[in-house]
């Protein structure tokens, strides 16, 4: 692929996101989250009983959209490759604590951005911490941090993620009495099904070929001084800043902002452990999804990780809410900041 | 010529392994890779190194050709 494609695919897909992160509020989604993979997945989590916080349960259709859109694209570009087995135990115990700082933050890496671009400034707080965890990975892969190789697998094996999405998307059209929908709170927020589900598959395919990754972004111009993902994140926060001000979803503040707290030190840590996590795992939460749908099982396994992250942050008080954190969610966010290092140190000089 | 095993690994390692051996500074490397997102990143990074580089597609495993 030429250079200039590449561009214009990355700027693309950041305008997409962008966009459709500033339009699914507006079609209903909870304010300045038009996407957030933690969020969502958490919602995923609580609509199948994993957890039974009642405000945040639903089975969210741009979840099963991010895979099935990479999945299709994939396979549609000759790009569907199962493959696996590149240390899939410890992904998924890197996935469950980045859950863990998303859910200290409130957001995915993609959230933070759409917060910065509805004008969230502990947002911007929460984002000098990921960058900073983004550093800490960045000395680790240095060092020669790696979790393996992976080798090619079965095809269901890479296709199976992409299964369970269609075997979400059933549940969710049929509605059975034992799937759990919000009735109030965020959960209960949402965009009708068809619009969220058509921005999921569209920005699915959209990052599966332009690589989007708010990690990479950061971690590629540290290490290489390479512009390109991080030209997607600064697009999505462009576009989405423009679309948040027409539609009057913009607001400058710390305090009261949507489904946020003004806690600067854990938003800093919270997103410190994002950064560190996702730079260990290789990309963000959104980048695991798509890689998944690529036929990643070791991504698969991630997802699972995030999945089981967010039911246990809700089950043991760990997730944040908009009154603030909770001291056991504070305490597993210096955990996993902790393991994580432990992981980085465990695994230096893998790389050959 | 130095080659770059960069099959079966996370990003961005096979872009650190290729730094890591242009360290060298030889005038040719070989990189191996098995998903086109590795040739597009290594691909990148080579230029902007200042080599050339052709891509050998031999049935989803690439070759790349790495010169000055």
């Amino acid at each position: 692929m030429s250079d200039k494609k590449e561009r214009t695919l990355i700027i693309a897909a950041g305008a997409i996101v962008g966009l459709f992160g500033a339009l699914l509020v507006k079609f209903g989604n909870p304010k300045n989250m038009g996407f957030c993979i933690a969020c969502f997945l958490r919602d995923i989590a609580g609509a199948v009983g994993l957890h039974k916080a009642a405000v945040v349960q639903y089975i969210r259709p741009e979840i099963i959209g991010l895979v099935l859109g990479a999945f299709i694209i994939a396979l549609a570009t000759k790009e569907f490759k199962p493959k696996g087995g590149s240390s899939p135990f410890t992904r998924f115990f890197l996935a469950f604590f980045v859950m863990v700082g998303a859910l200290v933050f409130l957001g995915c890496p993609l959230r933070m951005v759409l917060r910065m671009a509805g004008g969230d400034l502990n947002a911007y707080i929460g984002f000098v911490g990921f960058v900073c965890g983004i550093l800490c990975g960045v000395f680790f892969l240095n060092k020669g941090f790696s979790l393996k190789r992976s080798y090619a697998q079965p095809a269901l094996e890479g296709a199976g993620i992409s299964i369970v999405m269609v075997a979400l998307l059933v549940l969710l059209v049929a509605a059975p009495a034992f799937i759990a929908f919000s009735e109030s709170g965020p959960g209960s927020m949402r965009a009708p099904l068809a619009i969220a589900l058509c921005a999921g598959l569209i920005v699915g395919a959209a990052a599966q070929k332009s690589r989007l990754c708010m990690v990479g972004g950061i971690r590629d111009v540290v290490l290489f001084k390479d512009f390109k993902l991080i030209t997607g994140f600064a697009v999505i926060f462009v576009v989405c800043l423009i679309a948040n001000l027409a539609l009057g979803n913009f607001k400058l503040s710390m305090a009261e902002q949507p489904v946020a707290h003004t806690e600067s030190l854990w938003n800093f840590l919270g997103l410190f452990l994002v950064g560190l996590g996702s730079c260990l795992l290789g990309g963000c939460p959104l980048r695991q999804l798509i890689l998944a749908g690529e036929g990643n099982g070791d991504s698969a396994v991630a997802v699972l990780g995030f999945i089981v992250g967010a039911a246990f942050c809700h089950n043991f008080g760990l997730a944040s809410s908009g009154n603030g954190t909770t001291p056991a969610g504070r305490i597993a966010c210096i955990i996993g900041i902790a393991v994580c290092a432990i992981i980085g140190f465990m695994n230096l000089n893998n790389d050959q | 010529m130095k080659t770059v095993d960069a099959r079966g690994l996370s990003c961005p390692q096979p872009v650190i392994l290729l730094k890591k051996a242009m360290g060298s500074k030889e005038n040719a490397y070989e990189l191996i890779a098995d998903s086109q997102t590795v040739v597009e990143n290594c691909t990148r990074f080579a230029k902007s190194q200042g080599y050339n580089v052709s891509v050998n597609d031999n049935g989803g495993e690439f070759k790349l050709s790495i010169t000055k």
